[in-house]
């Protein structure tokens, strides 16, 4: 597909747009504040309008995942390359993006949720121009990941994404922020390492026949690794089921279970909530946690597919544990931010149930839970937010009543506390039910264990619901004002989403549809 | 006509939940107007569907349906299916809904969130009609879990009051439960038949198709979906949920809680018969029994008059499921009919009840006194002359007096039963139920004696009573002249020659022959053998349980407390509800409470200690590393730069600052160096 | 090789100019080392100037050189004139500054 912009790929043009809005905000002087707020907004605004583009034309019959042929907006140069060294051969690392039915639903999340980020990141005041130059690099490193085809490039996005993420919750945070900062950045490090050592490993293992010099080359490109006939023969990952296979698949998804995140691998995400503002809990929980089940799916289910199936019982039982301990834990927690953090780890955990069902429901349900997860914590964090502004507290048992106060955002925060209830007619629900659907027809006793976790999200999402909003509203509260103009601008758009793909999902379904029947068919193959 | 009337009826409670939703306060008069008209007008349309599809449809099927959604190879498709059983239901569903919000509008006068509430009984009627019309199993759970979000609003609807959101929570967490079962049940026929709708899993399942190839789960599917009911229609274990959910507005209880809502359970298990074995259909038939049987003691013991009817309508629901459950198909059915209009009247004749008492405390500024105790109440009669005749009316249904509807289906419930146990010798139900049909005369006329009739408690109260306006009494005419017989059947003494038992048939069984439970054929037969007998024992039981209400609380010839006293244990268990919310909050809640504070310990100090530990190991090295940095290789590198530190200061000494000492200096240098040269 | 030192002492040669200009050398190095006035250090400076023109003309007068040692001399003597000049302008200067022109005093360039 060759949608150009001034002679630019469409998908370079999303990715570092962001990065001009930061050059433009470190340009502009220090107390031009507002001036920083607008360009953030109209650049991330100038996202959503691309990704609305790319969702007109993007073209649903075409599968993607392994076959390039097939991927669309692609854009692919080399980038780096080394003649001859001695040992490896050509060294060459390509500038490859392109997108198939597993990244666009993610792309278009990205870049709805970066924008509704700026909206709401409108009132901070503290160091502005670093605020939003670090945000926009965010979004750009978020960017990058959902796009990159060339593993070099996804794990260069990938690290882009922390260290911004690091100073957005160390400097901008609550109390907690240094401890919370460091946690997230030592979980993702470490996870980040193990993926550059198996992104290595890869390497070495996998070299194509150029066709048009005939020389065997060394590639970080992705759909060559998925392609087995690539393995060298005698290189460290050659062969199907090997132990080395097994410890790359681990690595790996040690890496991605931090982001999901998958219990055990999940305690940085508590505490970085709790401490991080509104906006970056919106980015973290809308996006970031997506980057964790989309690699998993890209590289884990992509290029190991033999290891996949040999591992996919316990990626089913990680799953399940984390929907019900994940609810558990979410009912006890009185701090506002926390609670949604634990029903985090428990909605992540059906997604992760999902995709290991191996089969189109379940892994239908599980992408189409990531996109509706990102809009519903959105909406709760952003929920969360608005309290927190207005009486700087967290704690469930702070409130009481507000529903009296401010009729109008107890009516959008209770939508979304629904649709993370799995109400049907919210979208959350079309999303469980596949997952389900598709993870029963694969473990039953798995699933039936893990529905239990929808009995459990309803006892702790009603509970909240009552302890905040119902009851007599308390004297100090009694000054709250409703919604400002700003705050609607937020929700409005996720909440016509939670409605909209509750009552009719076919417009997400279909744009992921043919792709994750492909991949199914891949990986059940075993990558033939 | 069969197709687009049906889906119009559906849509314009919903189109009145959206525009009193969002402008509802804007409206004149808060909208009430709108959403009463659009309602009356579904109502209008579904008599005129009826009466079509009866007299001259009656044996055809309509449905239609769409492409939903396309996963993978799989269309899931949503339609709706109109037969005989769902014109009815519409007819039922938009009748009550109409009526309620009649009623609502003088009770709820002056409500703080008026237009709120209306909105929500339209997402209400919405919902249900949903239910009723839909042909597959995943648009009902859609549209079963709305009807229990829409009752959670309105449960809570005056959310100030702890009672009433603790209450709306508890309704929906325990539905929850049922719905879990019911969820997985719909897994197993999905993934067993790829298809949701209700027509093509029969289909597959008298193709000789089973769920996994095993009759074990074609029975546990059956249960499974069930538990859905077993929730929604409050049936023991789940039944604690109603009484609590007496908290809402009464319209709503009347609406939601006696009339359509809980029914939708009977419902469902009506529209899955075909494909419930024979083990899952006794076990049906037991819980039914159970929840009659304990609803129906319970309800003897109760003071609040709404509690009394709450209980009550357990107890009727549970008449219905078992009748279900032994095969009397189309009395069960019936019975849900007769039973919303009177049930809601019971409930619509209580809550004028409450009005007229809430109004008379209210203007004395009466906060203690309950106006929900019937202790309190007590020689209404005269005061409320419309509300009073209406209310015997609906008494006498309930207690199945000839001459009534309720008398109608209850008999046929009973006969059923009772050729049940003949033929497969399950006496235990027929004693059941013949018990409760009993108990139930005697704790409605209760309820209504000790309302209506006898000396008031406090006569300063009662005098200032008045009979409710007519928005609220004519809803009460029309529902009490719905639960006289001849509606259903010109027969007073036989239902099964009226336009009903015509209408509703059962449907044949298509589980593999030898689940199969009795035929039709076969129990209808029994049925007509016992038929006589039973209907000659209920009226004797109800008659002989009106008595016995009489002589205790009218003509005070036993002593209640006496009596009492006599059951001793069985009459603390049943006054305390049989301790089933006890059990519950000690147990399962309690349990919960419990994990769920394990977990957080769990994972703040053991999942997140080994975090924590991790990194304290990590710093504990990295300090260590730190001391070795500071004294072995920064105090080599110090080391050199203090040498020359010191020799620098050692050397500054050298100069002195005076001119002669430099040159002694160079002098004595050059004398050094000149005898070194020399020497060379 | 009979030789007394009264031979050696009425017999002068260029020895004998060396030794009384070694002489003067170290009695004006002497002064310029020990002395605390700078005054009397400029004059042992003369001195040892001095010490320099008689070693000159000596060797002028005992060697092949003829007249160069004399022209050198007549030089330093310029010199020294002008170097006298110069140096006491600079004690003056001193003076003003310090107070005195004591050289112990003077050490502002102790390290």
């Amino acid at each position: 597909m060759e949608f150009q912009i001034f002679g630019i790929g469409i998908l370079t043009w999303l990715v570092f747009l962001p990065i001009v809005g930061m050059i433009v905000v470190l340009l502009l002087p220090d107390k031009k504040s507002n001036a920083m707020r607008w360009t953030a907004a109209i650049v991330t605004g100038l996202q959503v309008i691309l990704a609305g583009v790319i969702y007109a034309i993007f073209d649903r019959a075409k599968v993607g995942v392994n076959d390039i042929e097939s991927f669309q907006f692609v854009e692919q140069f080399s980038w780096i390359t080394v003649e001859a060294v001695p040992w490896v051969g050509r060294i060459e690392i390509e500038y490859f993006m392109g997108l198939d039915g597993l990244s666009v639903l993610m792309v278009m999340l990205t870049a709805l949720i970066g924008f509704i980020g700026v909206i709401s990141s409108w009132n901070i005041e503290k160091m502005v121009k670093g605020y939003f130059a670090l945000y926009l690099l965010l979004v750009t490193g978020m960017m990058g990941v959902f796009v990159a085809l060339d593993f070099f490039l996804f794990f260069i996005f990938w690290e882009v994404m922390l260290l911004p993420m690091y100073f957005l919750i160390g400097l901008w945070g609550g109390p907690r922020r240094e401890y919370a900062a460091i946690k997230f950045f030592l979980y993702t490090f470490v996870g980040g390492i193990l993926m550059l050592l198996t992104m290595l490993a890869l390497y070495f293992s996998v070299a194509y026949i150029d066709p048009a010099t005939g020389q065997s080359v060394h590639t970080f490109n992705m759909l060559h690794m998925m392609n087995p006939e690539n393995f060298v023969e005698g290189s460290l990952l050659f062969g199907v089921d090997t132990t080395w296979r097994y410890v790359a698949w681990m690595a790996l998804f040690i890496n991605f279970a931090i982001k999901i995140p998958l219990f055990p691998f999940h305690t940085w995400l508590p505490d970085a909530h709790v401490e991080a503002p509104t906006p970056i809990s919106v980015i973290l929980a809308g996006v970031l946690l997506k980057l964790g089940a989309y690699g998993l799916l890209r590289i884990n289910f992509g290029i190991l597919p033999d290891a996949t199936i040999y591992f996919v019982y316990f990626m089913a039982a990680l799953g399940m544990i984390s929907i019900i301990y994940g609810a558990l834990c979410a009912m006890a927690q009185d701090d506002f931010k926390k609670l949604i953090a634990y029903s985090s780890i428990s909605h992540m955990g059906i997604v992760v149930l999902g995709i290991a069902a191996l089969n189109t429901q379940g892994m239908v349900g599980g992408v189409l839970q990531m996109f509706n997860h990102g809009i519903i914590t959105a909406v709760l964090f952003l929920a969360v937010g608005v309290l927190y502004d207005r009486t700087q507290k967290r704690g469930l048992y702070d409130f009481g009543g507000i529903a009296n106060q401010m009729p109008r955002y107890t009516g959008i925060a209770v939508v979304g506390m629904f649709a993370a209830l799995g109400l049907p007619g919210l979208n959350g629900f079309v999303s469980e039910l596949f997952s389900f659907l598709g993870a029963f027809e694969a473990y039953k006793w798995i699933t039936i264990i893990s529905v239990t976790g929808i009995i459990i999200t309803a006892a702790y999402i009603l509970w909240t619901v009552q302890r905040v909003f119902l009851g007599k509203t308390p004297e100090k509260l009694e000054t709250l004002k409703d919604l400002t103009l700003r705050e609607y601008l937020a929700f409005t758009p996720l909440i016509i989403l939670i409605v909209l793909l509750g009552i009719y999902p076919a417009p997400a379904i279909e744009l992921m549809n043919a792709s994750l029947a492909h991949l199914v068919e891949f990986v059940t193959a075993g990558g033939n | 006509m069969f197709i687009q009337l049906p889906l119009l009826i559906l849509l314009l409670p919903l189109l009145g939940f959206i525009l009193l939703i969002f402008f509802g306060k804007k409206l004149p008069r808060n909208g009430d107007w709108l959403a009463s008209g659009l309602i009356l007008l579904a109502f209008v349309f579904s008599l005129f569907l009826l009466v079509a599809k009866i007299t001259s449809h009656s044996a055809e099927v309509f449905s239609s349906s769409f492409v939903w959604v396309v996963v993978g190879s799989l269309n899931i498709e949503f339609g709706m299916m109109i037969d005989n059983l769902s014109v009815i239901m519409l007819v039922v569903v938009t009748l009550v809904s109409t009526l309620v919000h009649l009623f609502s509008i003088g009770y709820m006068k002056d409500d703080v969130r008026y237009s709120r509430y209306y909105a929500y009984l339209g997402l209400f009627s919405f919902s249900m009609l949903g239910i009723v019309i839909t042909n597959n199993l995943l648009l009902m759970y859609v549209f079963w879990e709305l009807v229990g979000i829409s009752s959670y609003l309105l449960i809570g609807h005056w959310y100030e009051k702890k009672s009433a959101s603790n209450a709306a929570s508890k309704a929906f967490i325990v539905n929850r439960i049922g719905d879990f079962g019911m969820f997985i049940g719909i897994m197993i026929l999905f993934v067993s038949f790829s298809t949701f709708a209700f027509e093509s899993i029969f289909e597959s399942i008298a193709a000789g198709q089973l769920p996994f190839e095993s009759t074990g789960w074609l029975t546990a599917a059956g249960i499974l979906i069930f538990c859905g009911a077993v929730g929604k229609s409050a049936q023991f274990p789940l039944h604690v949920w109603l009484p609590d959910a007496m908290e809402g507005p009464t319209p709503v209880s009347a609406l939601i809680h006696a009339a359509t809502m809980v029914a939708a359970g009977v419902y469902l298990v009506a529209r899955i018969f075909p494909m419930l074995t024979a083990d899952a259909l006794l076990i049906i038939a037991y819980i039914g029994a159970i929840t009659a049987l304990i609803a129906a003691t319970i309800a003897i013991t109760q003071f609040d008059i709404k509690k009394v009817l709450a209980y009550s309508t357990i107890s009727q629901l549970g008449y219905m499921i078992m009748a279900l459950g032994v095969g009397a198909y189309t009395a069960g059915f019936m019975h849900l009919v007769t039973h919303a209009a009177f049930k809601a009247g019971l409930f619509l004749g209580a809550g004028s009840v409450i009005y007229a008492m809430h109004k008379v405390l209210h203007a004395r500024n009466d906060h203690h006194t309950d106006a929900q105790d019937i202790r309190n109440m007590g020689g209404l009669k005269s005061k409320m002359p419309y509300t009073y005749w209406t209310f015997l009316i609906f008494t006498l249904a309930i207690s199945g007096i000839p001459l009534t509807s309720g008398f109608l289906s209850k008999d046929e419930i009973l006969a059923g039963t009772l050729a049940f146990s003949t033929l497969n010798g399950h006496w235990l139900l027929p004693l059941i139920g013949f018990v409760v049909a009993g108990l139930t005369a005697f704790y409605m006329f209760r309820l209504l004696i000790l309302t209506f009739h006898g000396k008031p408690s406090d006569q300063s109260t009662i005098a200032g009573i008045k009979e409710s306006p007519l928005v609220m009494t004519i809803p009460l005419m029309v529902l009490a002249a719905l639960s006289l017989f001849f509606f259903y059947s010109y027969n007073p003494f036989g239902a099964t020659s009226g336009w009903f038992f015509a209408a509703v048939e059962r449907p044949l069984s298509i589980v593999p022959e030898l689940l199969q439970p009795a035929s039709a054929a076969l129990f209808y037969e029994a049925v007509s053998s016992v038929h006589t007998t039973a209907m000659i024992l209920s009226i004797i039981i109800a008659v002989g349980g009106v008595v016995m209400a009489l002589s205790v609380y009218q003509w005070k010839k036993i002593s209640a407390e006496k009596m009492a006293e006599k059951a001793g244990i069985l009459y603390r268990g049943a006054s305390n509800k049989w301790y089933c919310d006890e059990i519950y909050d000690r147990t399962f809640v309690a349990g919960t409470f419990l994990l769920t504070r394990v977990m957080r310990w769990f994972d703040e100090n053991i999942v997140d200690g080994i975090v924590n530990g991790a990194a304290v190991v990590t710093r504990e090295f990295s300090r260590i590393s730190k001391w070795t940095d500071d004294n072995v290789v920064d105090g080599l590198v110090n080391a050199t730069a203090n040498s020359a530190d010191r020799a620098g200061s050692l050397l500054s000494k050298v100069q002195s600052g005076k001119v002669q000492t430099y040159l002694v200096y160079v002098i004595f240098s050059f004398l050094v160096l000149f005898i070194l040269f020399i020497r060379i | 090789m009979e030789y007394s030192i009264m031979e050696w002492l009425s017999d002068p040669g260029l020895v004998h100019f060396l030794i009384v200009s070694a002489m003067l050398f170290s009695l004006g190095l002497m002064a310029v080392l020990s002395q605390r006035n700078v005054i009397m250090v400029l004059m042992g400076v003369e001195l040892i100037l001095n010490s320099a023109n008689i070693n000159f003309i000596a060797f002028s007068r005992f060697t092949e050189l003829s007249l160069d040692g004399h022209m050198i001399a007549l030089f330093v003597i310029i010199i020294a004139a002008a170097e006298a000049a110069v140096a006491l302008a600079i004690v003056l200067n001193v003076y003003n500054r310090f107070k005195t022109i004591n050289l112990d005093e003077i050490s502002t360039m102790k390290g």
